[in-house]
Formats: C-alpha cells, structure tokens, sequence
C-alpha cells in the first residue's frame, strides 16, 4: 500500500518536473511561429491582391499594373540584364587560380539551388546568404571577394538565379534557437521604423503595392527577393539583394548598413521564407 | 510621431539664436554635444544620412570661420540625433504594432 | 570576348521584325565619377542593318541614348534565311559588327 502511493507520487512529480520543462519550449514556440508568420504573410497579399495569381506576386511591380506588365513582357524577349547572365555563366565555369571553380563550393555543382538560400548554418550560428556564400568561395580559393552590390556578384548572382528558374523558394528554419531568433530579429529589422522619412521597409512593401512613389510603382513585398538580382533601368546596371537594401536605408534617410551585416542577412532570411512556395524568377528587370 | 519629431527640432531650432555673436568656444561645445548624441545613434544602428550631413556642415563652417552658422548647424545635427535616438527607442516595441498577424 | 550586339531577326510574311540590343556605355560627357571627374562622352554614332547588300536602317545617334541600347523594326523586301549584318562606330572609333540569320 506504502509502496503504491510513493509510486503515484513519485510518477506525479516526475510528470511535474515533465512538465515544468517543456512549458517554456511551448512558450518560446508560441512566440516565434515561422509557419503561421509565413502563412499569415502570404494570406495578407493574397487578399489585398485577390485578381493577381499567387505565382505572379514575384514579378513583383508588374504583377499590380497591366500595362507595365505589357510593356516588361515586351521587354524580357530581349531582357536588358542578359548581358549580366552571359557573363555570369562565363565567370562561373572560368577556373579560379588553383584550378578549383565555383561549383566546387555548392552543392549540386551550384546548378539549380538559388531557392535554398539564405540557409542557417547552425556550425556558425548564423544566416549564410548566396551572395555571402559565393565570396567566401573565392576567398578560401585564395581569390579576392568582390563587392556585395553591383558588377561581378550581380552577374553571378543572376547565373545562379537563372538555372533556378521556377523552383519554388525553399528555406528551411532547423531546430535551433538561434535561427528562430535570426527570423525574428530579421522580422522586427522589416517592421521596425528608421530614417528621417521614418518609414520601414513595411511602409512601402505591405501597406503601398502598387501605389506609386513618384513615378515607381511599388512592388509587394512577398517574393520581392525572388527576382533577385535584378536589372534597374533607373541605375542602368544590375543591383544585388544587398544594394536593393543599401538603397532602400538610404532612400528612407537612414545610414545603411554594411552590405551582408547581420540585420541584412536576417531579413533576407526573413523575407526569403516567408515567400516559400513562390517560385524563383530571378534575375529580374524593373524600371 | 512624425509631428513631434518635427516639433522637437522646430524647437531645437529655434532656441538656437543667441544674441552675441558665437566663438569657437561655443562651437566646440555645441559639435561634442551633438557628435556624443549621433554617436548613441549609431550604436543604436539607427544614425540619419541628414544628422552625418549636419555635422559636416558644422565642421566646414567652422573651418571657414563662420561660427554663427557652425553653432546652428551643430545644435540641428544634435537636434536630428536625438529625433533617431527617440525613434529608435520607441521603435523597439512599437514595429510590432506594424506586422501582419 | 562576346559579341556586344544581340540580334533577334524574324520574317512573317513580307514583313522583317528586328530586335536589337548592343553593349555600349553611351556616356554623356556631363557625369562625374566617384572622384567627381567628368567621364568623357563615349557614344555610339552610327548604327547601322545592312541586308542584301542595301542598308534598311541607318542610325545617328548622339548622347541622348540610354547605356546598353534596345532598338526594334521592322522592314519589307528580305526573306527567311537572308542575312542581316549590323554594324555600329562611337566617337572614340571603336566599332563592332555581327551578321545573324533572318529566321
């Protein structure tokens, strides 16, 4: 009898301890719920938008303006970024020079995989972005990293986009704190306020697709990152993730940040997979 | 928001004019003040393209010798640091506000 | 080095469609770089389609073209398979030229 009720008890207090440790993984689960985030994300478009299909969310503006859309499918038979991908596609099958190439760096030969990244690399704790990931390629080949926002990485960048075409974006978010934590904080970096014009990238991506500012009309802000890189007529040149957020900060009258600095990386990954499921139409021409 | 950032620098602004005529005294005084004030900004991540232009124009004043313009400068780029300062401070709770749920 | 013309030709009927886009920078001569030294003009001055020996489009551009022009056209008299030639100068005297297939 004795012995049967220190059973009870001692099965009530281990069920107790039980849960007295999993209740503040249901806490912290509550809190940063990437699923419902990305899911309440895309409803948001989808019912804003309800005409436009869910595929074209990444033409981004020319999926809000009919005859933008005209114009730009006139456009892309001879899209102004090709002479970008023709030199990606050179650079990225040229030798670097201890004979390794680019392909050596990714998996599956770096064919077809833009819609993985960014990743979380749980060794670093940390975002790893494509861009990120193609410098760090050339620098354990010995070679000099090239810069972030234009040139070169944009043309690589749109190499690697292109053999990507029409996969659906596909980020993971592993079972690690610290990449709930990167979502989050690349979360609050999209929501929160900055600059003199006090706007956030919200301003304009959530609450204004479509709507113009001055003469650009603006694009939704599910799947921008989709297109990435793209061809700006008004920079008459290629523009990388990075440069889009560099001048997006500048433009709102706020320092930038350094290009793939930790708020970078975690809202690429923030918006990046919230977009999942749309497929990947980079690189990208907008006006 | 909005209204009362610009109201704040309205009145930074407009307390700046002083009835003699400023020495480089006043302008090393009034530049520490509002370079400390863009330096919290910064670490904040949060600095304004305009207070780093103030700033600037402080310093050319100055170096000009025109200390009446460099002291008004300052004290604007003091101003416009400390607007970022409050907008970053409230924004830490307040972007939440903003996110699609 | 590729070839800084593209070239898409295609004939439906009687009628030549041309699309067109060259590599150039078509600098003003108003801009300033980085160190706000003023890049001198480099521009395409002409540009020209030759086909079947008679030239269909003939072009005098200055500094009001975009960098990386885009040209469309079309045209009347030429035939699948008749070659295009394209050909274009700028004011340094640097040239290029290309043929492509009417398809």
């Amino acid at each position: 009898m004795k012995a049967r009720s220190a059973l009870l008890l001692g099965s009530l207090s281990a069920a107790l301890v039980a849960f007295a440790l999993t209740s503040p993984r249901v806490i912290a689960a509550d809190k940063v719920d990437p699923v419902a985030d990305a899911k309440a994300f895309q409803n948001f478009f989808f019912q804003k938008f309800p005409n436009v299909t869910h595929e074209d969310f990444v033409n981004g503006p020319y999926s809000m303006n009919e005859d933008m859309k005209r114009q730009w499918q006139e456009k892309e038979e001879f899209p102004p970024y090709e002479f970008a991908l023709d030199a990606g596609k050179e650079m990225f099958s040229t030798p670097f020079k201890n004979g390794k190439t680019y392909a050596d760096c990714f998996p599956n030969g770096g064919i077809g995989i833009r819609q993985n990244y960014p990743y979380f690399d749980t060794k670093e704790g940390k975002v790893v972005t494509l861009e990120l990931a193609l410098n760090r390629c050339r620098e354990a080949n010995g070679e000099a990293p090239y810069s972030y926002v234009k040139d070169e990485m944009a043309s690589l960048t749109a190499y690697m986009a292109f053999t990507s075409r029409g996969k659906p974006m596909d980020i993971k978010i592993p079972d690690d704190p610290r990449a709930l934590a990167a979502f989050e904080n690349g979360k609050r970096y999209f929501y929160t306020r900055r600059g003199q014009m006090n706007f956030s990238c919200a301003s304009c991506h959530v609450q204004s697709p479509g709507e113009r500012i001055r003469a650009e009309t603006l694009a939704p802000a599910l799947g921008i990152l989709n297109a990435m890189p793209i061809y700006r007529s008004e920079w008459s040149g290629m523009g990388t993730t990075s440069r889009r957020f560099v001048t997006c900060n500048s433009q709102t009258r706020a320092v930038p940040l350094e290009p793939q600095s930790d708020e970078y990386r975690d809202v690429e990954y923030f918006l990046s997979y919230v977009a999942n499921g749309l497929p990947i139409s980079g690189p990208g021409a907008r006006p | 928001m909005k209204r009362s950032l610009a109201l704040a620098m309205l009145l930074a602004v407009s307390l700046a004019p002083s009835a003699r005529a400023a020495n480089e005294a006043d302008y090393k005084a009034a530049y520490a003040a509002a370079e400390a004030a863009s330096k919290e900004a910064a670490g904040m991540r949060n600095q304004w393209t305009v207070t780093v232009s103030t700033l600037a124009a402080a310093k050319k004043a100055a170096d000009g010798g025109d200390f009446d313009r460099a002291v008004a400068a300052s004290k604007e780029a003091e101003a416009l640091a400390r607007a970022s300062i409050v907008q970053a401070t409230s924004e830490k709770e307040a972007w939440k506000a903003m996110e699609i749920r | 080095m590729a070839s800084s013309i593209r070239v898409r030709a295609t004939a439906n009927g009687d009628i030549t469609e041309v699309q067109a886009l060259i590599q150039h920078p078509m600098d003003t001569g108003l801009v300033k770089d980085s160190k706000g030294e003023v890049i001198p003009a480099h521009f395409i001055q002409q540009l020209k389609f030759e086909c079947n020996g008679k030239d269909v489009f003939v072009a005098d551009w200055g500094t009001a073209v975009s960098k990386d022009p885009y040209v469309k056209f079309s045209f009347k008299g030429a035939k699948k398979g008749d070659e295009l030639k394209i050909s274009w100068t700028d004011n340094k005297g640097a040239s290029d030229a290309t043929t492509a297939k009417i398809a």
